[in-house]
C-alpha cells in the first residue's frame, strides 16, 4: 500500500508540479534536465542562457508570462536561485500566487533573500538575519562569498518545490564575486507562461526544430510524466513483491489456523453438543481469518504510515513536492478488502474441515 | 407421556476387520419427566454412544428416539442440534470445559446456542453450585471438583428439561464424587430436569432409587 501510495502521489505531484508555468527556455540540452534544473531546482543548469533570448521570448505575443531564473550559489545547501519581483504574480496553482508569510520581497538590485518556507525553516533563518552564500549548486565550506545577504522576507508554504529555494534578484546571481563576467548578463533559464498551451506547439516548432542553439522544454507535465515512465518498471516490481508478500502471509495465517484445527477438535466437538450447529462453527472460523487479517490490515496501516511519513520527509527534503499519506486514495479500500476477502476465502478450507468434525469421537473418553 | 421413549434402537460401526459393530441395540427405553435414572455399564457397553444418541449428536441406523413428544431420528442435523442447545444438557466425565474462558464465560456460552445469553441466570446457577467467589477463573484455576461444578451449572443453563451424565465423577475423588453427585440431583430437581446418569460406579448407582443395568437394556452389551 505504501509502494502504491507513494508512487500515485509522486506521480501525480511531479507531473501536476510546474510551479505555475507552461514551459522552459534554456541552453541547449534534454529537456528533462532544463525542467529538473528550473521547475524542481534539482540538477546542474545545462547552460546559459543570453539576455536577448529572455528578451525575444518575453516578447513574443503568445507568452503571458515570463521570469527569468539564475542559479549557481547555495546556502548549506539550499539553492539561491536569482529571479526578478514578477515571482510575485505568478500563480503556483490555480488562484494562488507566492505571497509572503512575512516581511517583505526583495529589492531589485540589493542583496536581498526571501526564503521558501521550508528552506527558512530548515536553516533556522528569520527576518533580518544575514548571511554569505556559497558558490556552486553543492555545499563547500571553502566556497564561501564574500557578499552578505539579509533577509527581508519568508514566504508562505506553496508545497512546491520554491518552499525550498532562497530566492534572491537576479543581478545577485549574475553580480557575485567569482562568478564569470563574461556572463553577468546571462540567465540560467526563462520559465514561460502561455497565453494558451496550444502556442507551445508553434515556440517548439521554432527553437527544437528550427533553431539549435536553445531548448523550449513544453510541455513540462509530459516531460516529467516520459521520465516517470522509464522508471515504472520498478514500481510495478515493487508492487509484485507487496502483493507476493500478500498472498504469501494469507497463505501462512491458512496454514496456521488449518493445522490449529486438529488442535482445536475437541473445543469444537465441546460447542457442538452444547447445541453450535455446524455452519455456526463454520462461519465462526470464516470470521476468525478476516478478523485476523483485519487485525494485520490494522499494523499494516501503521506501518504504512511509518513509511510513508518517512517517504514524504525525504520526497519533500530533496525535491520540496509534498506527499500527504492521509490523503484519500481508492487503494486504501481496495487492499483491505481484497485482503479480507482473500484470507476469508482461504478461511473455507479450515472452516470446512471444522464443519466436518466428528462430534462423538472427538469427546472421548467414551465409557 | 413419557419425556423420552426409545424404541428398537440400533446403532453399529464399521469393524476395523470388516463388517459391523453394533454398539448399541435398545429394543425399549423410557424415562418420565422429572425422573431420575440411573445406567449401571461398565467401559464398552455403550453407555455413551447411547447417550450419544438420546442427545442428537449421533444417528441411529434404525429405531425410534420420541423425545417431549417429537421424533429425533426424523430431524435435520441442524434440527436435532437446536433440541440439544434448547432442551438437553450433557455432563461429561472429563467436564468438557473451554480452557480459554472463564466459569462465567463457560455457562453463557452454554446459553448461547440456546435462548440466549442470560447473565444473571448463569451467576445464579454459579452460585447454587458454590461458585460465586470464582466466577472470573479460568478451568485451569479451578479444582476438578469446581470444574465439575462448572460443568453442572452449564447443563443446567438452557433451563434442559433433560440433562445426560456420562460418568460424572469419573475423574473426582470420593469426597468431590459424592459431593458432585449430591449436587447434580438436587440441581435437576430444582430447575425441573430429568436425569439420566450413566455410571459403573456402585457407589454413586446405590444413591439412586431407580438403576437399570445397560447389559439388559442393549442387547449388543450383553
Amino acid at each position: 500500500m505504501a509502494v502504491w501510495v507513494v508512487k500515485e502521489q509522486s506521480n501525480d505531484a511531479f507531473t501536476k508540479q510546474n510551479a505555475g508555468f507552461d514551459a522552459v527556455l534554456g541552453a541547449r540540452s534534454a529537456k528533462l534536465q532544463l525542467v529538473l534544473n528550473a521547475i524542481f531546482h534539482l540538477e546542474a543548469s545545462p547552460g546559459n542562457l543570453p539576455w536577448a533570448d529572455f528578451q525575444e521570448i518575453a516578447a513574443n505575443p503568445a507568452v503571458k508570462l515570463v521570469l527569468p531564473i539564475a542559479v549557481g550559489d547555495n546556502y548549506y545547501g539550499y539553492r539561491l536561485v536569482g529571479t526578478s519581483t514578477n515571482l510575485f504574480a505568478v500563480e503556483h496553482t490555480p488562484g494562488r500566487k507566492y505571497r509572503l508569510a512575512q516581511g517583505e520581497p526583495f529589492m531589485p538590485g540589493y542583496m536581498e533573500a526571501v526564503l521558501g518556507s521550508f528552506a527558512a525553516q530548515q536553516l533556522k533563518l528569520k527576518i533580518g538575519d544575514k548571511f554569505h552564500p556559497y558558490h556552486g549548486l553543492n555545499f563547500d565550506e571553502k566556497q564561501k562569498h564574500e557578499e552578505q545577504y539579509v533577509v527581508t522576507g519568508i514566504l508562505e508554504p506553496s508545497n512546491t518545490p520554491a518552499d525550498r529555494v532562497i530566492w534572491i534578484p537576479l543581478e545577485g546571481i549574475q553580480n557575485m564575486k567569482g562568478h564569470d563576467p563574461a556572463a553577468a548578463n546571462d540567465i540560467s533559464a526563462a520559465l514561460v507562461k502561455l497565453k494558451s498551451s496550444a502556442a507551445g506547439r508553434g515556440l517548439e516548432l521554432m527553437y527544437n526544430k528550427q533553431g539549435n542553439r536553445l531548448t523550449f522544454a513544453w510541455p513540462i507535465a509530459q516531460i516529467v510524466s516520459d521520465l516517470l515512465g522509464k522508471i515504472a518498471w520498478f514500481d510495478r516490481i515493487l508492487a509484485l513483491v507487496a502483493w507476493l508478500v500478500a498472498v504469501v502471509a494469507t497463505g501462512s495465517v491458512l496454514a496456521s489456523i488449518y493445522n490449529s484445527m486438529n488442535e482445536r477438535r475437541r473445543d469444537i466437538a465441546i460447542l457442538r453438543a452444547l447445541g453450535a450447529r455446524a455452519h455456526t462453527i463454520f462461519c465462526a472460523v470464516v470470521l476468525e481469518c478476516a478478523a485476523i487479517a483485519a487485525l494485520g490490515m490494522v499494523a499494516a496501516f501503521a506501518m504504512y504510515l511509518a513509511i510513508t511519513t518517512v517517504a514524504a520527509g525525504v520526497i519533500r527534503a530533496e525535491t520540496g513536492v509534498v506527499i500527504e499519506p492521509l490523503a484519500w486514495q481508492p487503494v486504501f479500500a481496495v487492499v483491505p478488502v481484497t485482503i479480507i476477502g482473500l484470507s476469508a476465502l482461504a478461511g473455507i478450507i479450515p472452516a470446512a474441515k471444522a464443519y466436518r468434525t466428528n462430534v462423538a469421537e472427538n469427546l472421548l473418553p467414551v465409557s | 407421556m413419557s419425556l423420552l421413549e426409545i424404541r428398537q434402537l440400533k446403532k453399529a460401526y464399521a469393524a476395523p476387520e470388516g463388517g459391523t459393530h453394533v454398539v448399541v441395540d435398545v429394543p425399549e427405553f423410557s424415562l418420565a419427566a422429572q425422573a431420575q435414572v440411573a445406567l449401571s455399564g461398565e467401559s464398552g457397553s455403550g453407555k455413551t454412544t447411547f447417550l450419544n444418541l438420546i442427545a442428537g449428536i449421533l444417528t441411529p441406523d434404525t429405531g425410534s428416539i420420541k423425545f417431549n413428544g417429537q421424533e429425533l431420528a426424523g430431524l435435520t442435523e441442524p434440527a436435532r442440534d437446536r433440541v440439544r442447545a434448547t432442551s438437553i444438557g450433557y455432563i461429561f466425565q472429563t467436564f468438557n470445559l473451554l480452557q480459554g474462558y472463564t466459569a462465567l464465560e463457560n455457562v453463557l456460552l452454554g446459553m448461547s446456542f440456546g435462548p440466549g445469553a442470560d447473565r444473571g441466570f448463569a451467576k445464579l446457577l454459579l452460585k447454587r453450585v458454590g461458585l460465586e467467589a470464582k466466577l472470573d477463573h479460568l478451568p485451569r484455576q479451578l479444582s476438578t471438583g469446581q470444574q465439575q461444578r462448572v460443568a453442572v451449572a452449564r447443563a443446567l443453563a438452557n433451563r434442559p428439561k433433560l440433562v445426560l451424565a456420562d460418568e460424572p465423577t469419573g475423574n473426582l475423588d470420593h469426597a468431590n464424587a459424592r459431593e458432585a453427585l449430591t449436587l447434580i440431583r438436587e440441581a435437576c430437581r430444582e430447575n425441573g430436569a430429568a436425569l439420566l446418569l450413566v455410571s459403573h460406579d456402585r457407589e454413586v448407582l446405590g444413591q439412586f432409587e431407580t438403576v437399570q443395568e445397560l447389559a439388559k437394556l442393549n442387547r449388543a452389551a450383553k
